[in-house]
């Protein structure tokens, strides 16, 4: 018998690689045939494993049923560029296999063509998440309506549309020129930035979705990790930066699938492996005269593994977010300096600065405020976090924030 | 939204702080410009070294350092967002180098390409 587990795994590993080396193969006009090839590779596999059992090699099986597809496609297909066809019948007639290279070295060239061609800045950035998660990481329309909490038809549209966008802008499969590669590879960075994020402040009830989310970001970052092109430290630091996050998936959700926030976490479920990850690569980052936002966000998610509270720690936080809001502003990090502004330089002088923030639309803004008043003035307190709880718009942070005001004494 | 340069003046640059007060007046300055980036209204900043300052004169005469005769010094400067000439006023009071006697801030609206200017 097969472990459950297996499929899965092997289908998110392989479903992108084949993907990505056939629309290489096919153009970017193709990559639905290409899609299709992948899936139905899969489902021969679900169809006839179970019974004749696991291949000794399932990846060479894989390789070997996605070529033979490939060929009955190109013998069936009036859609695909005569050019291809031709191509393929030439070899057909020399007697040898299609051109269909599944070397490890054409994978992740295949891969990494697609990761930039899929962040292109002409395709809209939402759409670019959806097709990465689809494309190169074979996520299915179900799991992608869980995991952006929309329903499947919504899904499939945004998908169609962002299809078609590959199809009509100016995107190709080239590998971008010398002089294009710094802001391309920051456009990659944003995109898988945002696909971790939706899976770590996703607000899906399945933890599964969403620790696959954060995988599948980490894997496509470790992709451009692997080229010497792409192997920057910006990346390095990104890497390390989900790594730092990812160390505490499994203390952020009880078993019943509340949030846990930080402060009341078992820090036994903080992953060591992860953290150390995390500061290897935090290690690698530090090179060249840049400093990223990355570089700055996955120092201060560095001082979040150390549970401690010292003065060191929250100083050095507090001097961190000082910097990331200078390059980069944004309300969440304007709130969260402004806690480790109240940690290092106490709460009197954090609760004039939040007040100056006047972010009044934002949740968090009353979280922080709610927060900032425990245990001096209560009553403010509660109406703080009671504003937060209106604002809110997952049930799963109304009952954390529930739990806040329970705990208040007056 | 017009942006105002913050000028930090010193009202003696020679004086030598110690390597403490230096310290603890760095970190007031990275705590200040957060606390502005924090509201979204830093634009850009940078501190002026006295280290190999120099002073170029109307006979193109070079003398070192920023101080010879007058004492007073421009330490650095911020550039901020800000809706009105009071609220560059309200950041610029929160600046540490009015903890020194006798230090200044000047605020000066940043001309813009408007014909105006």
């Amino acid at each position: 018998m097969t472990s459950p587990a297996l499929l899965p795994n092997l289908f998110r590993n392989e479903f992108g690689k084949i993907t990505s080396v056939l629309v290489k193969h096919f153009g970017l006009q193709h990559v639905e045939v290409a899609e299709d090839i992948a899936s139905e590779t899969f489902l021969l596999a679900m169809e006839t494993w179970p019974y004749r059992g696991v291949p000794e090699n399932p990846t060479a099986w894989l390789y070997a049923v996605a070529k033979n597809k490939t060929k009955n496609v190109l013998q069936r297909s009036r859609t695909l560029d005569e050019k291809i066809k031709a191509e393929w019948v030439q070899s057909q007639e020399h007697l040898t296999e299609p051109d269909i290279d599944l070397s490890n070295q054409n994978i992740l060239d295949s891969q990494l063509r697609m990761l930039f061609a899929l962040c292109h800045p002409g395709i809209p950035v939402e759409s670019q998440v959806a097709l990465c998660l689809r494309i190169l990481c074979g996520f299915g329309i179900d799991e992608l309506a869980s995991a952006f909490l929309v329903n499947k038809e919504t899904i499939n549209k945004r998908l169609v549309r962002a299809r078609e966008k590959l199809r009509t802008t100016e995107v190709t499969l080239e590998f971008p020129a010398e002089e294009q590669l710094v802001p391309r590879l920051d456009n990659v960075l944003t995109t898988l930035y945002l696909m971790f994020s939706e899976g770590y402040y996703s607000e899906t009830n399945e933890t599964i979705i969403r620790e696959d989310l954060c995988e599948e970001a980490i894997r496509s970052v470790k992709l451009l990790t692997s080229n010497e092109k792409t192997n920057t430290p910006a990346a390095h630091a990104l890497l390390a930066l989900m790594y730092f996050h990812a160390s505490r998936l499994k203390a952020r959700t009880s078993p019943t699938g509340e949030l846990v926030l930080y402060d009341d976490q078992d820090e036994r479920l903080w992953s060591q492996e992860y953290i150390s990850r995390g500061a290897y690569y935090l290690s690698l980052s530090a090179k060249g005269t840049t400093l990223t936002k990355y570089h700055l966000e996955a120092s201060i998610a560095y001082w979040h593994t150390i549970r401690t509270d010292t003065r060191e720690k929250w100083e050095n936080i507090l001097q961190l977010y000082n910097r990331l809001l200078q390059l980069e502003y944004s309300p969440i990090a304007a709130l969260n300096r402004t806690y480790a502004l109240a940690k290092a330089n106490g709460v009197e002088e954090a609760i004039a600065e939040a007040e100056k923030l006047k972010l009044t639309t934002n949740q968090y803004y009353h979280t922080l405020l709610g927060e900032l008043h425990r245990g001096t003035d209560d009553k403010l307190s509660r109406a703080y976090l009671q504003q937060a709880q209106r604002l809110s718009k997952s049930s799963a942070e109304r009952n954390a924030i529930q739990k806040k005001i329970d705990s208040l004494k007056d | 939204m017009d942006e105002y340069a913050l000028i930090m003046r010193h009202e003696d640059g020679s004086k030598v702080a110690s390597p403490e007060q230096l310290q603890q007046w760095m970190k007031q300055t990275m705590d200040w410009i957060g606390g502005i980036a924090a509201q979204n209204k830093f634009v850009s900043g940078t501190g002026l070294l006295f280290d190999k300052a120099k002073v170029v004169d109307s006979k193109k005469m070079v003398t070192n350092g920023p101080f010879g005769d007058i004492k007073e010094t421009i330490g650095g400067f911020i550039i901020v967002r800000a809706s009105s000439v009071d609220e560059a006023v309200e950041f610029a009071k929160g600046c540490p180098v009015l903890m020194g006697e006798g230090n200044t801030m000047e605020v000066r609206r940043i001309a813009k390409d408007d014909g105006v200017h």
